[in-house]
């Protein structure tokens, strides 16, 4: 028995029934794509040709293409990797931990929101690959493979290496939470295809839904495998970024030194990762007319968590500053006062403008129920993120221990052309998946109509 | 699978009235082959008497072998294998080894156990499924009953279908 209060609003609009859902959904995959679809994926492959051209010019050429010196050993590519991590975490967050939590208004974004979070790992990944240099040794490098050196493992003790296993276990990890939660919508696809008599597609979907029939006994398990899935990915993902920040926090650069780290990454990634969804989503619900499903009410909800997650990152940049100065470290004092008014000034203000002044504008209702509002401030926030990352990566290593080794860093065309590269293919990515695959979750989506219906016996 | 099975088939289009169809139907002693649903019906599983799924034991003892092959290979690395002095702390010490530890939990938990899941429910991208009714990953719910497993006779159980809410009893042979 599902009770639904009255004073809720409902989450799917338009007097929706289960059938009109298999309809909405499955049109997008059965139909031709639209001439904003083929101009948008044109667009992408632009973006990444341009990308894998600069990327080749790297991996020929070594990573001197990029504009790093001595002193900036870690530049635009640390912070792209970071701040493509940071985006995946949104997904989780909306798949898993809302699930935990009983939230159902995550059932109709989670589908999308989880795909994001792939495609920004894999975009995140190309980075410290790519500033590997010799990517084709990175096996040896990276993982403990027996080698020629009389066995030299890798070192357990490094982040860096820590990182290695905490991103691909979140890749794989997310990617089977995805698919498993689009087998059954797959079947939906397929028994619609034999309907039509169309073969060919009935096969290729059979083939991805593994055969599914929605047996009770299957579902049962299903769920099961859903909710432990759900558990795991929840502190799979606060370990993530918290591995992530330790690549800085345990070094003893200043500025990167802190005990903060971990929770401030956290909240930052969740912050940037609902930025990037909102920005998805209403560019996916324009394209597909999905306005019933992804409501207003919808973006209100994450808008709050832009809030409350944009707050926790603002109150974190404020505590980093009084604890140098409380701390009485003449170096971390030094290194803050430098972020704030030093070469890099410009900045550190494009960064506590983006994302501690403009997320405060969400506590006006008409603000972030307006759709173009979110829309730019959800682009206003990504802006920031970067910045955010790119002020603890740059201005603390330009200033080295030895005045004389003093730098500044200045980007080549190539460290822009790694970052094109990864959003060519996010979009392309994101594309293919919106027409090929359902963009929401039927199954759940179905689950939360009955319980509306109920009102009208 | 043997020819000629048949089947009759309940049609639903409302969970609730699927629920109490469930009990009512097995209460007259009919036996369920299966119902097949678009989306999970809570309670469902109860009602035809299934048991709990073991899958949370398989998903802990999956976990539990990633936890141990971690310690295992990160101490006999680094500790046995080719001891390093690195910051001049104890070559096997359990710190810094906890987030490898973790991650490979977590790794063989989930994977282990949607491959169980997958095994234990026959899922193969070639296997073609038996399809009572296509409208079942549509908005219908099918209770299938299998005839050969039921002494009770065809129309009998039609009726006893359309007592219970079905609006529509079908047959089905495969």
């Amino acid at each position: 028995m599902q009770v639904s209060s009255s004073l809720r609003e409902s989450l799917i609009t338009g007097g929706k029934t289960v059938g009109d859902v298999s309809e909405d959904i499955c049109r997008q995959v059965e139909g031709k794509p639209t001439k904003l679809w083929w101009m948008a994926f044109g667009v992408s492959l632009v973006l990444l040709g341009f990308g894998v051209y600069t990327m080749s010019m790297t991996l020929w050429n070594g990573i001197g293409m990029w504009g790093l010196n001595k002193t900036v050993g870690w530049a635009w590519d640390i912070t792209n990797f970071v701040w493509w991590v940071g985006i995946g975490h949104a997904g989780t967050l909306i798949s898993a931990i809302l699930l935990l939590f009983r939230q159902k208004w995550r059932m109709s974004i989670n589908r999308a929101a989880e795909a994001m979070t792939i495609f920004a790992v894999i975009c995140a990944a190309t980075f410290p690959l790519i500033h590997m240099g010799r990517l084709w040794l990175g096996f040896y490098w990276a993982l403990p493979l027996p080698n020629a050196f009389g066995s030299l493992w890798v070192n357990f003790n490094s982040p860096l290496l820590w990182d290695v296993f905490a991103i691909s276990t979140y890749f794989t990890v997310s990617l089977v939470f995805w698919y498993i939660g689009l087998i059954p919508d797959f079947a939906v696809i397929r028994d619609r295809a034999v309907r039509m008599g169309n073969n060919t597609r009935a096969i290729i979907y059979n083939a991805l839904s593994f055969g599914w029939q929605g047996g009770a006994k299957t579902w049962m398990r299903y769920e099961s495998v859903a909710l432990i899935l759900a558990g795991l990915s929840t502190p799979l993902v606060l370990s993530v970024h918290t591995i992530v920040s330790m690549d800085f926090a345990t070094s003893v650069v200043p500025g990167w030194h802190t005990t903060i780290f971990p929770p401030y990454f956290v909240a930052g990634a969740i912050f940037s990762g609902f930025a990037m969804v909102l920005t998805l989503l209403l560019i996916t619900r324009k394209l597909f007319r999905l306005e019933d499903y992804i409501t207003i009410y919808h973006v209100e909800l994450m808008n709050i968590i832009i809030i409350v997650t944009g707050s926790i990152v603002g109150i974190a940049y404020i505590t980093e500053f009084f604890i140098a100065w409380y701390g009485q470290v003449p170096a971390e004092q030094y290194a803050f006062i430098n972020r704030a008014t030093g070469p890099y000034w410009w900045a550190y203000w494009s960064m506590m403008t983006c994302n501690v002044i403009s997320p405060q504008l969400f506590w006006f209702k008409k603000i972030r129920t307006s759709l173009v509002a979110t829309f730019v401030l959800s682009i206003i926030v990504n802006i920031g993120m970067w910045f955010e990352r790119f002020v603890i990566i740059v201005t603390s290593l330009h200033r080295d221990y030895l005045p004389s080794s003093w730098s500044m860093f200045y980007p080549t065309m190539y460290d822009v052309g790694e970052y094109v590269l990864t959003f060519g293919f996010f979009f392309a990515a994101f594309l293919l998946f919106a027409k090929f695959f359902p963009v929401i979750n039927m199954a759940e989506v179905k689950s939360i109509i009955k319980s509306s219906s109920e009102k009208k016996h | 699978m043997e020819s000629n099975k048949n089947f009759v088939l309940g049609v639903f289009d409302d969970e609730e009235v699927l629920l109490h169809a469930v009990e009512k139907v097995r209460d007259k002693g009919v036996k369920i082959h299966e119902v097949y649903s678009p989306f999970p019906v809570h309670g469902l599983d109860e009602a035809l008497g299934y048991k709990k799924t073991r899958l949370p034991i398989a998903a802990f003892i999956f976990g539990m072998t990633g936890t141990s092959l971690a310690l295992i290979m990160q101490i006999w690395m680094l500790g046995y294998d080719w001891p390093m002095i690195i910051g001049g702390k104890n070559f096997a010490s359990l710190p810094p080894f906890i987030p490898v530890t973790f991650e490979l939990t977590v790794l063989l938990s989930a994977l282990g156990m949607v491959a169980t899941f997958m095994i234990v429910s026959d899922m193969k991208p070639y296997r073609w499924p038996q399809q009572f009714d296509l409208r079942s990953t549509d908005d219908k719910h099918i209770m299938a009953i299998d005839l050969a497993t039921n002494k009770i006779a065809k129309d009998d159980i039609g009726a006893i279908l359309k007592e219970s809410g079905a609006q529509e009893v079908n047959d089905k042979n495969f």
